[in-house]
């Protein structure tokens, strides 16, 4: 009894020294030191830190959701084959004959769609309490590539399925690639790995989504973790007694715990609809049959709204790299007040950011009504390239329609560029809001305008 | 003051031979990494599978030229194309996939259209456009008719921005 104690007690030890729960205030520090899951953190946080509206918990959901999706995924694995003839039938087999199959597979449909949801989220809240300034630059461009890792791997996922809804989704998302200048024809060969979306397409996307997409991730959010510690934790509103030194507290239990709770509300948000609602499945894919409306996932439907307004070129490259470049480079900026802390900088850039989602709210649904009942640009100007007349002429309108909101929200609100940018960001995220909303609820066969729920 | 002298050392000219082997190794570094995107793109490169269709797989018969009345449009589901006899006897191999974004494209034989279920692009029976959105009109593969059997090469897709005769094959 002896001897097999002090093997047990041995063993412990040399996983980790000091045992996880301590027993002294004191040791406790050290714990959460000598521990590797929780050696991301800091001994010690700010008090402040731990109010949950500062960052309401947004970047841990992600990396649970994250963790969900890798432990279900794996388990999707044993089943699914990457195959055109296998694919569907085997996606049956799971959902009909394997105990629980339909129940992992609506887990890693519930959360990959949540994760894009909360990623966006966590994404707004970084931005709009200023937590992408100095120090915390290149983490900003680490999230957006983050992002961009997500919305692939959830659109490299769509196809797997091999039904209807998948195969021609993504034959349109591939078919999009084709208009970018010069190099379209070769990114879409490259993702299709042949003519039109086949066994190539399905074995390439198979292993991009298995392997080469979360490897990646894996290793830009060991460094997106990394830099916040290096950044001294989550960015915290400015100290109104004005004290040098915050008030700080021990990791474990305090910031452990609350995490913990956060995960577990999380996951169990996620197994409830899990339960109650099952992920899509539809018939199996028809190469020869086009369903009609034929839609790109619900996260590219923005894009694809674009589509059915503008020039191709301009749609689906040069808007979509010119707002990434701009997103990439936000927190580049020369800022007046280069700090963070404070959500939505200040009253006047609360007020800037309000009439920035007003106008948008009022502009974006108003252009798509008359872009679809007047007649268009092309129509007035036949002898005009598509090129002008839908690329180059909207473009410039929206230019100088930006330039002239910049202006008003210079004179009205905003005192320094900072809410500024707030106002044209806040613009430019409610107006690519719209446009998936209208893509998703207000388009029906053929992609006209349609009345949404109404079958 | 041990800080101060290595502060002067390390503000001395580099020895030259340093230097050029310096260059020399971030030359090699260079190199060894574009070999491997070289081998990474060419692994990559698509249309060169194993499994791809043998050419023989990719050649179809279509049938006897007599068979096809003039003015109709006959579906070959597994080459994947539209055999459209014009009115004046001429024949065009289609492709069934429509050049705005991919997707596959029904005749409406009521019509005469071929009328894409996606975004509403149609084209006529020679595959121009009708209606955008389509950029341009529906790819063609190469056709051959010898002893008034035709045979339609589905392994070269023929991209074409405006239809001219020359697209169009006669007995």
């Amino acid at each position: 009894m002896d001897e097999a104690h002090t093997v047990f007690t041995r063993l412990r030890r040399s996983i980790s020294h000091p045992p996880v729960r301590p027993g002294t205030e004191h040791k406790r520090g050290w714990a959460g030191y000598e521990n590797l899951v929780l050696h991301i953190h800091p001994k010690r946080v700010p008090l402040a830190a731990l109010r949950f509206t500062l960052t309401w918990g947004l970047g841990g959901m992600c990396a649970v959701l994250f963790s969900l999706l890798a432990a279900s995924g794996m388990l999707l694995l044993f089943v699914y084959e990457p195959f055109p003839d296998k694919a569907y039938q085997s996606i049956l087999t799971l959902q009909n004959e394997i105990p629980f199959g339909q129940l992992v597979r609506n887990i890693h449909y519930v959360s990959a769609n949540f994760l894009i949801f909360a990623a966006f989220l966590h994404m707004l809240r970084v931005f709009y309490t200023g937590a992408f300034h100095t120090v915390r630059q290149f983490n900003w461009v680490i999230g957006v590539c983050l992002f961009t890792g997500i919305l692939l791997s959830n659109f490299t996922g769509y196809l797997l399925p091999w039904d209807q809804l998948s195969y021609w989704a993504v034959t349109i998302s591939t078919g999009m690639t084709e208009y970018i200048p010069l190099a379209g024809g070769w990114i879409r060969a490259t993702l299709q790995g042949s003519e039109g979306t086949g066994s190539h397409t399905l074995m390439i996307f198979f292993t991009l989504h298995t392997t080469v997409l979360p490897g990646s991730m894996v290793i830009l959010m060991a460094w997106h973790f990394w830099r916040i510690r290096k950044a001294g934790g989550v960015v915290l509103p400015p100290d109104p007694s004005n004290n040098q030194r915050p008030t700080m507290v021990d990791t474990l239990p305090n910031l452990a715990v609350r995490e913990g709770v956060v995960a577990l509300v999380l996951v169990a948000v996620v197994m409830t609809i899990s339960v109650a609602f099952n992920a899509p499945l539809g018939e199996m894919a028809n190469p020869g049959l086009s369903p009609n409306p034929a839609k790109a996932p619900w996260y590219f439907m923005g894009f694809q709204e674009l589509l059915l307004h503008l020039h191709p070129t301009f749609a689906v490259c040069i808007i979509p790299a010119a707002l990434l470049l701009l997103c990439l480079g936000l927190p580049y900026r020369r800022y007046d007040t280069p700090s963070g802390g404070v959500w939505f900088f200040s009253a006047q850039g609360k007020k800037a950011g309000i009439t920035a989602a007003l106008t948008a709210g009022v502009v974006v649904p108003a252009t798509v009504m008359l872009s679809e009942y007047a007649p268009g640009l092309s129509e007035w100007f036949p002898d005009l390239n598509p090129v002008v007349t839908e690329g180059i002429l909207p473009t410039v309108t929206a230019c100088v329609a930006l330039a002239v909101f910049t202006r008003i929200i210079k004179r009205r609100f905003a005192t320094t560029n900072n809410e500024t940018t707030l106002a044209l960001f806040t613009l430019a995220v409610v107006s690519f809001a719209l446009l998936t909303l209208t893509g998703v609820w207000f388009r029906g066969e053929g992609m006209g305008l349609v009345q949404p729920f109404a079958h | 003051m041990t800080t101060q002298t290595t502060h002067t050392e390390g503000q001395q000219p580099t020895p030259p031979r340093r230097s050029f082997l310096k260059t020399v190794w971030a030359f090699l570094g260079l190199m060894a990494a574009g070999e491997f995107l070289w081998i990474a793109s060419g692994f990559l490169r698509p249309g060169k599978k194993a499994s791809e269709a043998a050419p023989s797989d990719m050649l179809i018969v279509a049938g006897k030229l007599e068979d096809f009345p003039m003015g109709s449009v006959t579906a070959f589901v597994r080459g994947r194309f539209y055999l459209s006899r014009l009115e004046d006897g001429g024949v065009l191999a289609i492709s069934r996939k429509c050049t705005h974004l991919g997707c596959t494209v029904p005749w409406d034989d009521d019509e005469k259209k071929f009328i894409c279920p996606c975004h509403a692009s149609a084209f006529d029976r020679k595959g121009s456009v009708i209606s955008p959105p389509a950029p341009r009109p529906l790819d063609i593969y190469p056709v051959t008719i010898e002893n008034g059997v035709i045979t339609v090469d589905t392994s070269r897709t023929i991209r074409r921005n405006v239809l001219d005769t020359s697209q169009i094959a006669y007995a």
